[in-house]
């Protein structure tokens, strides 16, 4: 069906594409797997048109074509679905499939047949959209089939889907995947990049595996598991599951009792919820986002405004509700947040000074002439440990943290939240956006802090992780505790029915 | 490209463009460029008198153009500096009136802590409202500009003007306040030329203000804000202090333009003294790319704009001393759309990014 030949694509002195050949064979689902930056999605935009390559030529149905812009690509037969949604919200699904390719004369447009036509598509693969529905009325995972009917009403054969599954919550996920099954019946051919191991293996039939823009495995699914396609991926061996022996619970470090947390808008994100986090475990948290748990941790954390909290803090028996963040890190509390770039760095500081913060203000960092002034040297002593210590890539304190990948800045600030030796650690969403070499080093790291006595409350979109790390797991669901599980146990299945019905 | 190249590059870029884009328009009115830009920089650059008026019209323009650092650099968009250093000369005038017996050595302190300390409240007020209401800083210092002009006109007028004087300022300070010229110090150079000590109080404040946003905890805390409010409360900062801080630290620094006017210049408060030099401060600012060193750099060359216009007045047949408003309008033109240009490179860089 589709087939890359040798493709080469260049930005600047980065090589993103190095001589690529990927086959796609009609009538299949062909996962292309690789890290951030590996050239998955370069030669994606390659084969619909988005960038020329340098060099090669892409072959559509056996015969060489030239596709110089998506135009291109959709008569051909090729759509793509972006991981962010071109959709205009406040207009209705049929009239967001038509824009751009709109029926009728160019003096009237033809939505009835229009919507007529949606309908049968979306009846003929099962994707149960109404085209006459405005789309802020649809849910995120309704959305990315109305993203596929765009492609299908287009008569696209071969759907590309850039990370189709990182917006979607696990029930949504698994309605995806038989919609994909449905639409390989059919006979269309589905091209998906992601790099989630387990999906690749539900879902595909073959993989091509990417690595600093080559092509380094090309595996039939049913051939490989998830050990062989790291190791191709990240070209060494890594270690999937975490490593951990039994907690050793110690005193209840944090007692959270009949909390309440309202949003600016007056809105309870967090109601009436009531847990322990004791010392040497790691307490877990999952639940679709966006159900209370960012709330959580920023009232733990002292950045929500007392009058907006109700309950109780407890923290080695101190209360903690009134108390800023300032004062609640002096008291050993850590905290990794989940947006890294809006919470945990300052983008255009240099690493030195990232490394500081939090700890700015106070001996041995402010140290000279009466604790006013930084001293510099101790700033670079600083800097200089935790970007050795936590493999900070390129350790190169002078840096801006923006220069830094994702996974390095969260190696920073993982590296700066330890280095105070946390009694509490918070920590949300760890490794999100974050290569699949450093998730092993992050999760060994917080499983290294669990067994020297810390306390960690983990929360994390991830299910895996989630229940991987946690020694126990608790269940949000619209701001309440669904239930706790013991993670060595419980199923994904009960895990997700938790999250989703809240019971 | 180094950082320091780098930093240098718009900048340059937006001077040199000015004077193309002003050299078009001499051309255009029917003169020759390289002769009004020859008088308006040798003017300018002239021993002693082009240089010192140069350096005098700098002083006020450093002051001004830290104040606004000191706010850009937390965030903040203080367009207060005209009425903090208005309000802040008056008081100076008062102290230097009021307390004229006083012996020097106490006087001029006290003149100068009269200046700082009320520069520093005026632009406390707009940071107070901004950390407790959340009332936006722009809106708040242009109106306290209003105020405070017209408060000082009204003290001025009714109450501290010498009886029958046309003019409006107030009576004169005691000599005792009088900071000296630096053609006291100086062999061969003039003392009527009014450069005074407030200059070299200017370039002290330079290094105070390095040292301070640079090297200091509460420099790290106001830079953390103003990089990234968030991240900064997340670090256990608290933003509201820093905007009250920054404000004040900003409004003191504007009010030193009183130790400069009153106590170096003309040694009373004169109405309207101030040639916008809380604007132009702006401008310096940009120019200076928020940066001490940059900040002398660009207020010399505002003064030098300033002072060589007088003379392009005077001497050129067709060209006015606007020429150097245009001068001015193009660089801040071109500083602001140095932003535009970075969005572009960026832009352009992320396309290059979009590979993952």
């Amino acid at each position: 069906m589709l087939e890359l030949r040798q493709i080469t694509k260049r930005f600047g002195n980065v090589l993103a594409n190095d001589h690529v050949d990927i086959v796609v064979k009609p009538g299949t689902i062909h996962a292309i797997v690789g890290e951030n930056g590996a050239g998955k999605s370069t030669a994606m935009r390659i084969a619909y048109g988005f960038y020329t390559a340098d060099s090669g030529e892409i072959v559509v149905d056996g015969q060489v074509r030239e596709i110089k812009s998506p135009h291109d690509a959709i008569a051909l037969g090729i759509g793509m679905v972006h991981q962010h949604f071109m959709l205009v919200e406040t207009m209705t699904v049929a009239e967001n499939i038509v824009l751009g390719a709109e029926p009728g004369t160019s003096l009237a447009l033809d939505l009835k047949s229009a919507a007529a036509q949606i309908r049968q598509l979306s009846e003929e693969f099962k994707l149960a959209v109404n085209p006459n529905e405005p789309i802020e009325h649809l849910s995120v995972g309704q959305q990315q089939r109305v993203e596929l009917l765009k492609a299908l009403y287009r008569h696209a054969r071969l759907l590309i889907l850039d990370e189709p599954t990182a917006v979607l919550t696990p029930l949504e996920v698994e309605e995806f995947f038989v919609i994909l099954r449905r639409m390989r019946e059919q006979g269309k051919t589905v091209i998906i990049i992601t790099h989630k191991l387990s999906e690749v293996l539900a879902i595909s039939d073959e993989v091509t595996v990417m690595r600093d823009g080559k092509v380094v495995g090309r595996v039939q699914t049913k051939d490989t598991n998830a050990a062989e396609l790291a190791r191709l991926m990240v070209g060494r061996e890594v270690l999937l599951r975490v490593e951990k022996s039994d907690p050793k619970v110690g005193k209840p470090e944090l007692e959270v009792r009949n909390l309440s947390v309202t949003d600016l808008f007056g809105a309870r994100r967090v109601n009436d919820i009531s847990f322990d986090v004791r010392s040497g475990e790691i307490v877990g948290i999952a639940g679709v986002e966006g159900n209370g748990q960012t709330e959580l941790i920023e009232a733990l954390a002292g950045l929500v405004d007392p009058a907006r909290i109700d309950g109780f803090i407890n923290f080695e028996g101190r209360d903690l509700k009134t108390l800023g963040a300032r004062v609640r890190r002096e008291l050993g509390i850590a905290h990794i947040p989940e947006d890294r770039h809006r919470r945990g760095l300052l983008l255009d500081f240099i690493l030195a000074e990232n490394s500081i913060l939090g700890v700015h203000y106070r001996p041995p960092i402010a140290a000279l002439i009466g604790g006013i002034f930084i001293d510099d040297n101790a700033v670079q002593r600083r800097a200089a440990e935790i970007i050795q210590n936590f493999d900070v890539r390129p350790p190169n304190a002078a840096l801006p943290a923006r220069a830094l990948s994702g996974g390095n800045q969260q190696k920073l600030i993982i590296g700066r939240e330890y280095h105070v030796d946390p009694k509490l650690l918070l920590v949300s969403q760890p490794t999100r956006g974050v290569d699949i070499g450093a998730i092993e080093f992050i999760h060994r790291q917080l499983v290294g802090l669990r067994d020297a006595g810390c306390a960690i409350l983990l929360v994390s979109a991830e299910l895996e992780e989630v229940t991987s790390l946690s020694d126990r797991l608790l269940i949000f669901h619209e701001g309440r505790i669904a239930g706790e599980v013991d993670p060595k146990v419980a199923t994904l299945e009960e895990i997700g029915l938790l999250m989703t019905r809240g019971h | 490209m180094n950082k320091l190249a780098r930093d240098l590059l718009f900048p340059l870029i937006a001077v040199v463009a000015a004077f193309i884009v002003g050299g078009i328009l001499i051309l255009l009115v029917g003169d020759n460029p390289i002769d009004a830009y020859r008088l308006l920089l040798g003017s300018a650059l002239s021993w002693p008198d082009g240089i010192g008026y140069t350096l005098f019209h700098a002083t006020p323009l450093i002051f001004t153009g830290l104040a606004v650092l000191v706010g850009f650099r937390c965030g903040l968009f203080n367009i207060g500096a005209e009425g903090q250093l208005y309000i802040a000369s008056f008081a100076t005038a008062w102290v230097g009136i009021t307390f004229a017996r006083l012996n020097p050595w106490l006087l001029i302190p006290f003149c100068c802590l009269a200046a700082i300390s009320v520069g520093a409240v005026w632009g406390a007020i707009p940071g107070v409202l901004k950390a407790r209401f959340g009332s936006h800083e722009v809106i708040n210092t242009i109106m306290l500009n209003f105020i405070a002009v017209a408060l000082v006109s009204y003290f001025t007028q009714y109450h501290y003007k010498v009886p029958g004087d046309p003019i409006l300022q107030t009576a004169p300070i005691g000599e005792g306040a009088h900071i000296a010229h630096l053609g006291k110090f100086i062999p061969g150079f003039p003392e009527r030329i009014p450069l005074n000590l407030a200059f070299l109080l200017a370039l002290l404040c330079c290094l105070l203000v390095y040292l301070f946003l640079w090297r200091t905890k509460w420099g790290y805390e106001i830079r953390a804000t103003g990089s990234n409010p968030f991240a900064a409360e997340y670090g256990g900062i608290s933003i509201r202090k820093q905007i009250i801080l920054a404000m004040a630290v900003s409004g003191a620094l504007a009010g030193m333009v009183g130790i400069h006017e009153v106590l170096g210049n003309r040694h009373r408060y004169y109405d309207g003294f101030s040639d916008n030099y809380g604007f132009t401060g702006i401008a310096v600012a940009l120019l200076g790319r928020n940066h001490p060193v940059g900040v002398i750099l660009a207020a010399l060359l505002f003064a030098a704009l300033q002072h060589g216009g007088i003379y392009v007045d005077g001497f050129s047949q067709h060209v006015t001393k606007d020429i150097v408003q245009v001068l001015q309008g193009v660089i801040i033109l071109f500083v602001a759309a140095e932003g535009f240009f970075r969005w572009l490179l960026r832009r352009k860089a992320s396309m290059e990014r979009l590979r993952a």
